[in-house]
């Protein structure tokens, strides 16, 4: 990247800072004229100093320029009087008002897009960079300090960048016209007026410099600052773990003292400029009043032309104040450019054609992997591989042995061109691997590691990661969204970022051997099988939702076990126990008394569960019915109840949490709300009170909490509620509830609910397990299995994966890998995490999916190894030996040894 | 049933005649109800203990199996019995497997709450002291019997 910012600028938008500074010139004539035409007002119009009235206009408006005569006013003829020339003179400036103040219109916002589109490119650049790092450099600069360089500190750049050149220029076109108009009035006056800039000029950058050297202290402490949240974030488990808050405070308090003293010097010296600036600028006026004054009373100047200095100067504070402005911004611009630009060209990274440009059919992988001499150093220039060199035809299996210390994960990340080595070279097929780009080994070789990452989206967006390389079928727009698409190209153009469309299908079927996306799922689905987590895709699948109208033969088909399961139950009354339907006309005992009363699923949080008795239409549905004063009765009696059994329990115990109707921090208010109410006359409470009554009952499960208070009387009342709220529901609420129908697919349910139609009945022994039983049972009898995995791959697995187990992010790791079909598939202890019936069933299925195809595993055990078809054994980073399992089980000591060791 | 009617119940067991009855009431509530059809098992010889059971109506048979794999049915229980304490008690794997012979009804109380009510009500524990010793002796006695039939068998084969 350019090293300063200016040269940055310049390269980037040199058009456009031409353009803006010539439009800065052309605005300055008017510019002039505007304090021009008030001086002609006063003196001429006004006073009638220097005019013969009438006045012939055409005369006065004839220029001449090297002799020749310009009549300004064409040949037509103007004469008028004293108060008509005043009212032009007037109109003359009311129009440079405008064109002056649409110069500045213009400017500012062609130099605020200008300034827009330079950061952007700088963002992009900088993040394009991190793209090419080299990946050691990760171990010395965390996100904490790479993610406030891209976002908050560039930002004041683009103001900058609008800024760099026209500011100067126009600034200073402005302060040297309305010298010149001063200069052109009475030369003494005007350099009384500026006879102190020098001593600006050479004091303020003097002063500057202390606040630029204190500005860059300040970015390297705020950047270490987010580094420490950054830490913090990722270490809280540990903090809590062992109690180090007050510590970690600590520290941070103690840094933000640091930062404290900085911005504090800062302030001090910034407005000790300030100061210095403008008591500085206030001479002028000193100068005015008593040279011009003096002039004025011997005559030697016009009172108007004083007047109209003393306008001018006031004018004059503004451009000078903006310029000295500017010289600070610049000074703040060029550290900050400075700091970040170092950071962003690491030695070692690689150049963007490494990534963008687009290779030729990249063909399979064929012939030999050969290392010669590759040798890699660590941070403290200890050799960590040293001196492999191997070749490996591609036909084969490798297991690579040795331990924790012996390379072989280096060795792994070598080959697979992540790392590349400080010395020796790898090649494929006789080219130079070190020479193949991204584009290539990315797409035709995989890595998996040990600690895989997963990104934030579903699992399919994970699993087909390793198809995206490139838009492959542009998206089709029409109207206004072309338009849009367009605008979209054109600025990404304009920034110099790519114009890849983020709404094209960019997925490589093709890499992945399927013709369209129902054979991708397919697919996929199989990789995910054969990674051993089949089973818990359908499970996320069964705990999914789907929408009914983007996929009518879905919810058709769960409809269809909807049936099956029923059928089954109808078949064998032992399982009849085990649901309880809803049956629109049926109190349901195992689902809550608000469920029933609703007789749906609530959409969104109108009716949410919690707060059903605050909601107006709720309660008059039960006014309604009837129902008011016997909820009232009803919650009377759960609160104290409750009261009872819980009243002397400690807070925190872990019964209030899972069984209490009332938190233990309301307990003691419900407790004095039944001590002042009058359990027969429970009407007389105050609203609020009614409501926490109210708001218990509709949380009773009859069948679970077995408190005898639902009793048949109470059913009938809600079952007619229950009718009610549905036949009056007001339209807007409409799409708030989602009512059971057995005949429709509830889309606010998910699917295993959606099977169910019901409740899983409480008090039957291992209800839930058998009835999980059963649907699958309908799932498979149906054949809907693979369906419910399709709905599992929509599963959000959470930042970084956080909502998947460490093992299934691993597992899903190695299926996006298989996924693109690689033809040298590098592993790296990818199954660690995993236990080892489930190691053993992926190795075996990766074993069998490779034969013959080049597989290369750095495994956590050396017996591990027994399958494949040559061992290469590490030690202290050489390659020892290599050779069958066994051969070198029995023959070689360090095999042996590594195996007496597990 | 509901929640009254299940505290009339426990307070009839003599294990908790001494409770008090707002504590046997939150018991009753916090417990599960949990009925078992025909021929489901409560627990298993060797699973770890997660709660203590009820029997509320029902029969079911204790059975041991040895170590040859021969099944023993040791006892039978019904009503009123509570089973399923040792494991809970002392935190060994389940000593014997039950098995509901009829349709059984049982109150599953969970280990939390049952060393709570422990804790507090010392004379649950004399209770608890008392029914294993009773069982104990049971053993005891069947034990000597085993003995003396293992002897005359000796004897008629000698």
């Amino acid at each position: 990247m350019e090293k300063t910012i200016f040269g940055y600028v310049w390269r980037f938008s040199r058009q456009q800072q031409i353009n803006m500074t010539l439009l800065s010139a052309a605005s300055l004539p008017f510019l002039y004229l505007f304090y021009e035409v008030p001086k002609t007002i006063i003196n001429e119009a006004i006073q009638g100093i220097h005019v013969q009235y009438p006045l012939n206009l055409a005369e006065k408006l004839t220029v001449s320029l090297f002799g020749v005569d310009i009549p300004l006013l064409g040949p037509f003829d103007l004469v008028v009087n004293q108060t008509p020339y005043l009212y032009i003179l007037c109109g003359v400036f009311l129009v440079l008002v405008g064109i002056n103040q649409g110069f500045k219109f213009v400017i500012n916002v062609y130099k605020g897009l200008t300034g827009e589109r330079m950061l952007r490119r700088l963002r992009f650049e900088l993040y394009a960079r991190v793209l090419r790092f080299p990946l050691p450099t990760f171990r010395k600069m965390s996100q904490g300090e790479i993610i406030p360089m891209i976002t908050a500190e560039v930002e004041p750049l683009g103001g900058f960048i609008g800024d760099a050149f026209s500011l100067p220029a126009f600034q200073g076109g402005y302060l040297a016209t309305i010298l010149a108009f001063l200069f052109l009035q009475d030369w003494r006056m005007a350099a009384a007026a500026v006879s102190l800039y020098p001593l600006q000029l050479w004091l303020i950058p003097k002063l500057q410099r202390r606040v630029n050297l204190l500005g860059k202290e300040r970015v390297a402490r705020v950047r270490r600052l987010s580094d420490k949240i950054g830490e913090t974030v990722q270490g809280v488990q540990e903090t809590h773990a062992n109690d180090t808050s007050n510590f970690v405070l600590m520290d941070f308090s103690n840094q933000l003292f640091w930062i404290y003293g900085v911005r504090e010097r800062i302030y001090r010296q910034k407005f000790v400029i300030k100061f210095l600036n403008n008591s500085i600028q206030q001479l002028g006026p000193f100068a005015f009043y008593s040279i011009g004054g003096y002039f004025v009373i011997t005559g030697d100047l016009e009172i108007g032309t004083l007047v109209a200095a003393i306008a001018a100067h006031k004018d004059l504070a503004a451009p000078w104040k903006e310029l000295l402005a500017y010289y600070q911004m610049q000074a703040d611009a060029t550290i900050k450019y400075d700091q970040v630009v170092s950071q962003f060209g690491p030695a070692g990274m690689r150049g963007p054609d490494y990534q963008m440009v687009e290779p030729d059919e990249p063909g399979p992988l064929t012939g030999e992997l050969t290392a010669a001499n590759l040798t890699l150093n660590d941070d403290q220039e200890a050799p960590v591989v040293d001196g492999v060199s191997m070749r490996l035809p591609l036909d084969k299996r490798y297991a690579i042995v040795g331990s924790g210390g012996s390379g072989k994960d280096e060795l792994t990340l070598l080959l697979a061109r992540l790392l590349d080595p400080d010395n020796g070279n790898i090649s494929l097929g006789g080219g130079d691997a070190a020479l193949l780009p991204e584009t290539v080994t990315g797409r035709r070789m995989a890595h998996v590691g040990a600690a895989a990452f997963v990104f934030a989206g579903t699992i399919a967006n994970n699993l087909f990661l390793g198809l995206k390389h490139r838009p492959l079928r542009s998206a089709e727009y029409t109207g206004a969204a072309a338009k849009h698409r367009a605008l979209y190209v054109s600025e990404a153009r304009r920034s110099g970022n790519i114009d890849f469309d983020p709404d094209a299908d960019w997925i490589d079927y093709a890499a992945a051997g399927v013709e369209d996306a129902d054979a991708l799922r397919q697919a996929g689905l199989a990789v995910l099988a054969q990674c051993g987590m089949g089973e818990e895709v359908y499970q996320f699948g069964l705990r999914g939702t789907i929408d009914p109208q983007a996929r009518p033969d879905l919810a058709a088909a769960i409809l269809r076990a909807r049936a099956g399961l029923r059928q089954h139950m109808a078949a064998d009354p032992a399982l009849l126990v085990l649901v309880e339907g809803f049956d629109a006309d049926a109190y349901n005992l195992n689902a809550s008394v608000g469920e029933n009363l609703m007789f749906g699923n609530p959409v969104g949080d109108v009716f949410d569960v919690e707060h059903l008795a605050e909601h107006p239409y709720v309660l008059d549905v039960l006014a309604q019915v009837g129902l008011t004063e016997q909820f009232l009765s009803v919650g009377y009696q759960v609160a104290s109840t409750m009261v009872e059994l819980f009243a002397d329990l400690p807070p925190d115990h872990e019964l209030f949490q899972q069984f209490s109707f009332i938190s233990a921090d309301d307990l003691p208010d419900i407790q004095s709300l039944l001590q002042r109410s009058d359990r027969a006359n429970l009407a007389a409470l105050p609203d609020e009170d009614r409501g926490r009554l109210m708001s218990l009952p509709f949380k009773i499960i009859p069948a679970r909490h077995r408190l005898g208070l639902v009793d048949d009387d109470l059913q009938g009342k809600v079952l007619e509620a229950r009718r009610y709220f549905a036949a009056n529901l007001p339209d807007e609420l409409r799409s708030a509830v989602e009512f059971f129908d057995v005949t429709e697919y509830n889309a606010a349910a998910n699917i295993q609910d959606n099977i169910l139609f019901g409740k899983v009945a409480y008090g039957q022994a291992q209800a839930v397990d058998r009835v999980g039983a059963l649907i699958s049972e309908v799932i498979m009898e149906l054949d809907l299995h693979e369906v419910v995995a399709e709905v599992g791959l929509n599963f959000e697995v959470g930042i970084a994966g956080s909502r998947l187990s460490t093992a299934q992010r691993q597992k899903l790791a190695l299926a996006r890998a298989l996924m693109k079909r690689p033809d040298i598939l590098i592993l790296s202890e990818p199954t660690a995490s995993l236990d080892s019936a489930t190691q053993a069933g992926i190795m075996a299925a990766l074993l069998a999916e490779y034969e013959g195809r080049c597989l290369i595993w750095s495994v956590q055990r050396a017996s591990m190894a027994a399958g494949f078809d040559e061992i290469l054994v590490m030690r202290q980073g050489r390659l020892m030996e290599r050779g069958s399992y066994a051969d070198l089980s029995q023959n070689n000591e360090c095999v042996r040894e590594l195996l007496a060791s597990e | 049933m509901s929640l009254n009617e299940e505290v009339e119940l426990l307070r009839s067991i003599p294990l908790f005649a001494n409770i008090e009855p707002s504590k046997l009431k939150l018991l009753a509530f916090t417990s599960e109800r949990l009925a078992f059809q025909e021929g489901q098992s409560l627990f298993h010889q060797g699973d770890m203990g997660d709660a203590a059971y009820l029997v509320v109506d029902g029969t079911a048979d204790v059975v041991i199996e040895g170590p040859d794999g021969a099944k023993l049915t040791v006892a039978q229980i019904s009503r009123n019995a509570f089973v399923g304490e040792i494991a809970i008690l002392c935190d060994v794997p389940r000593t014997a497997t039950i098995t509901a012979t009829t349709k059984l009804d049982t109150l599953r109380i969970s280990k939390d709450l049952f060393f709570r009510l422990v804790n507090e009500f010392p004379t649950m524990a004399v209770e608890i002291m008392r029914e294993l010793a009773r069982r104990q002796e049971q053993s005891n006695l069947q034990l000597t019997e085993a003995n003396r039939r293992l002897r005359e068998l000796e004897a008629a084969g000698a």
